[in-house]
């Protein structure tokens, strides 16, 4: 069995050592008009000192380019991979096979991990990308523990799985949150759309609270809690999944920081002494408990459920 | 670019590239409607790897039957394989694809490359056509599906008619779009709200349509103290919701048609009988009026009355030009009655008496305003008189499904006509 590594989300340039420190072995940084959903916006400046910064840590950075890419952006795409290359990103992140093309074409060696985010949910399209040119898979997460161990048994790729943190359940091109303001005849300042003012959907019917905010990337809903399996950790782990992925979108610097360390002592103490990790792994979840914010409950996600259709 | 139109002796531009109309069948009754009132292509969902789960969908016997009356009208018919499947979903797949080919289905629409690297090998006579369920929004992400060997795509509906044109000059490969009918509002393959508030996976067929209900949207300015959240909404005003109007492009169809692009696709494997007669026979006319005489084409206001009567929401053209604001959403009504209900299907009819033999498919009566339309009749309304039942005997009212009815036309009427009257 090999340990896998532990990727984390820093909100920004400072993050990164402080993670390093506390047991992150990589990254996943980006910008906005590249890159969806991520925890902190990484201008092309801080994208060139995380990697200097993570290379002296002997970490690794990976930058997001998983995107719905519309005709205009195609244009976009060279330059920024030609620099993502020149500066020694370790890898890029991509859903849209537009990427994959760019990056054959201008820095055929730059590794690529596949994440559409809900599309990676059988073992066959994970190789299939995996023979288009893909390093590794990003699995979705709306499957089960069962599945993902299926996927990591038949996997020609590498395979990343989300263990902590919010998922994203619904993205739309429109801009829902403007558009429900317009509608009422309110005037939207422009932070009413912002992620910094935490917007939220009420479902009565499922007392459930949804992030919900709008950037270039459209609209985007988000899961009412918070996946944590930081005590449920020995399939993936028996099975070698390659890549946890802690996931700090709408988290402070403060709670990533909190949760990476102990996800690493989760992980390293696992390897050192399984039956001291199942002892232990209660008091993890509760560690991770006392710093939730308060609207944000915990849950397993989809590990332990069973979808029909 | 290919070109689409040429000039006759005379002088008059005709299109030469005539899209293909493609329509949507929930069962073999829809799919010879379809296909009889002007479809050029009809696409059906079997048993297993489609996307909706609720509609009857097709046993290989149904499609072997739909494929053999397409033919006879020159039709093709289109299966929809567009699950993201999981693992256990490989099961049954090669020998599903093998009798799709079989029975002489023309081609599959696919989102997952299980499913299109499967049937490359297995069934390698379908076509395979790319799904909306991969989003797919660009021309160099479309050039890698065409050197997958696709013959054609099915863009994201986000993308509109300047960036299909790109694309176009871009890819030589064949485009369908959406023209009609309900549509996702998160991009296709990406939403997976079904997933979340009622374990029913969204994208293998178990979509609840989550994005048409009622939500109450508040803003926490207490540091995630939700108790704190501040209302953004006053208590008369609707609630929030994700739900779009239904697109209709019927005044965009020159447009499309100029573009090249390939096939014109009306969604709702789900709907009535009614819808598909009613919108396949509205579109069928748009493109042959438009394709004939393009130079003196102008939309018939009858045609929007007509596409009016089978409408449960509201319609608008969504991203075909810009990114649609919120007079293209739907908020506390997320649908409606139509105007219309479909209330009997024509099986006979006798010139001597003037007498069809209807099926009865709603409730009508002696003195009901009705009306009768089909691919081979205009339009014509009347007030129904005496209704017999198979024996000839008076009956005060059509009350039972499927009942076998009779009643006097004013005109001659067609097997395959619909009566509908108003709801």
């Amino acid at each position: 069995m090999k340990k896998p590594e532990l990727l984390v989300t820093p909100t920004c340039v400072a993050d990164i050592e402080m993670l390093a420190d506390a047991g992150a072995d990589a990254f996943i940084i980006g910008e906005e008009v590249f890159g969806l959903r991520l925890a902190g916006e990484f201008s092309r400046e801080n994208v060139e000192e995380a990697v200097r910064i993570s290379q002296r840590k002997g970490t690794k950075v990976y930058v997001a380019m998983n995107a719905i890419y519309h005709n205009e952006m195609v244009p976009k795409l060279p330059d920024y991979i030609r620099f993502l290359a020149a500066v020694g990103a370790d890898a890029i992140v991509f859903g849209d096979p537009a990427v994959l093309m760019s990056v054959r074409e201008h820095a055929p060696g730059m590794k690529l991990h596949w994440n559409t985010e809900t599309t990676a949910t059988n073992w066959y399209t994970a190789n299939y990308w995996g023979r288009k040119g893909a390093r590794r898979a990003v699995l979705a997460r709306e499957l089960n523990m069962d599945a993902m161990v299926e996927i990591k048994e038949n996997a020609e790729v590498e395979v990343e799985v989300q263990v902590h943190g919010m998922t994203c359940m619904f993205q739309s091109k429109r801009t829902l949150v403007g558009n429900y303001m317009e509608f009422q005849g309110k005037d939207l300042e422009v932070k009413g759309r912002s992620k910094d003012r935490s917007l939220f959907l009420f479902d009565p019917e499922r007392e459930a609270k949804y992030p919900i905010w709008e950037d270039k990337n459209g609209t985007h809903i988000m899961s009412p809690k918070d996946i944590c399996i930081i005590d449920e950790l020995g399939d993936l782990l028996e099975a070698g999944v390659d890549s946890f992925k802690i996931d700090g979108i709408l988290k402070s610097s403060d709670y990533i920081h909190k949760v990476t360390s102990l996800y690493r002592q989760a992980i390293d103490l696992f390897f050192e002494k399984r039956e001291a990790y199942e002892e232990k792994k209660d008091d993890f979840v509760n560690e991770i408990k006392a710093i939730q914010p308060p609207n944000r409950d915990l849950d397993t996600g989809f590990f332990f459920k069973e979808t029909v259709y | 670019m290919e070109q689409i139109a040429v000039k006759t002796a005379e002088g008059k531009r005709v299109i030469t590239k005539k899209p293909e109309l493609l329509a949507p069948a929930g069962n073999l009754e829809k799919l010879k409607i379809a296909v009889h009132y002007g479809a050029d292509a009809v696409f059906i969902g079997g048993q297993e790897f489609g996307l909706r789960s609720n509609a009857d969908n097709f046993s290989i016997e149904e499609m072997a039957e739909g494929v053999q009356f397409a033919n006879k009208y020159g039709a093709r018919i289109y299966v929809t394989t567009n699950i993201f499947a999981h693992n256990e979903n490989m099961d049954g797949l090669e020998e599903y694809l093998a009798d799709l080919e079989r029975v002489g289905v023309a081609g599959i629409i696919v989102a997952d490359p299980l499913i299109i690297e499967t049937c490359k090998r297995t069934a390698p006579k379908l076509e395979v056509h790319l799904s909306t369920q991969q989003s797919l929004s660009n021309w160099l992400g479309v050039k890698f599906w065409k050197e997958e060997g696709l013959e054609r795509v099915v863009l994201a509906r986000e993308v509109g008619l300047q960036e299909m044109l790109e694309i176009k000059k871009n890819v030589d490969i064949e485009i369908e779009t959406f023209i009609h009918g309900a549509m996702c509002i998160s991009y296709s393959g990406r939403c997976v709200l079904s997933n979340h508030m009622t374990a029913r996976d969204s994208n293998r067929g178990g979509c609840c349509q989550s994005c048409r209900w009622d939500y109450f949207l508040f803003a926490d300015n207490q540091n995630g103290d939700s108790s704190q959240a501040e209302k953004l909404f006053d208590d008369d005003d609707a609630p929030f919701a994700m739900s779009p109007k239904d697109l209709n492009l019927i005044e965009s169809i020159p447009k499309l048609i100029e573009a090249g692009i390939d096939s014109l696709k009306i969604e709702g494997r789900m709907k009535s009988i009614h819808y598909v007669a009613t919108v396949v026979s509205v579109y069928r006319k748009v493109i042959d009026a438009y394709c004939n005489d393009p130079d003196n084409f102008s939309i018939d206001p009858a045609w929007i009355d007509e596409l009016s009567k089978c409408a449960n929401r509201p319609t608008a053209p969504a991203f075909f030009d810009n990114v649609p604001g919120y007079q293209e959403q739907l908020f506390r009504n997320h649908s409606q009655k139509t105007a219309y209900d479909f209330a009997g299907l024509v099986l006979d009819y006798d010139d001597k008496t003037s007498i069809v033999t209807l099926q009865q498919r709603n409730h009508f009566r002696p003195g009901d305003e009705v009306e009768f339309f089909g691919p081979e009749i205009e339009n014509f309304r009347q007030t129904v008189e005496e209704i017999w039942d198979e024996k000839g005997n008076e009956l005060d009212a059509a009350r039972h499904p499927l009942q076998i009815v009779k009643i006097k036309t004013k005109k001659p009427v067609h097997p395959y006509n619909l009566m509908r009257k108003e709801a």
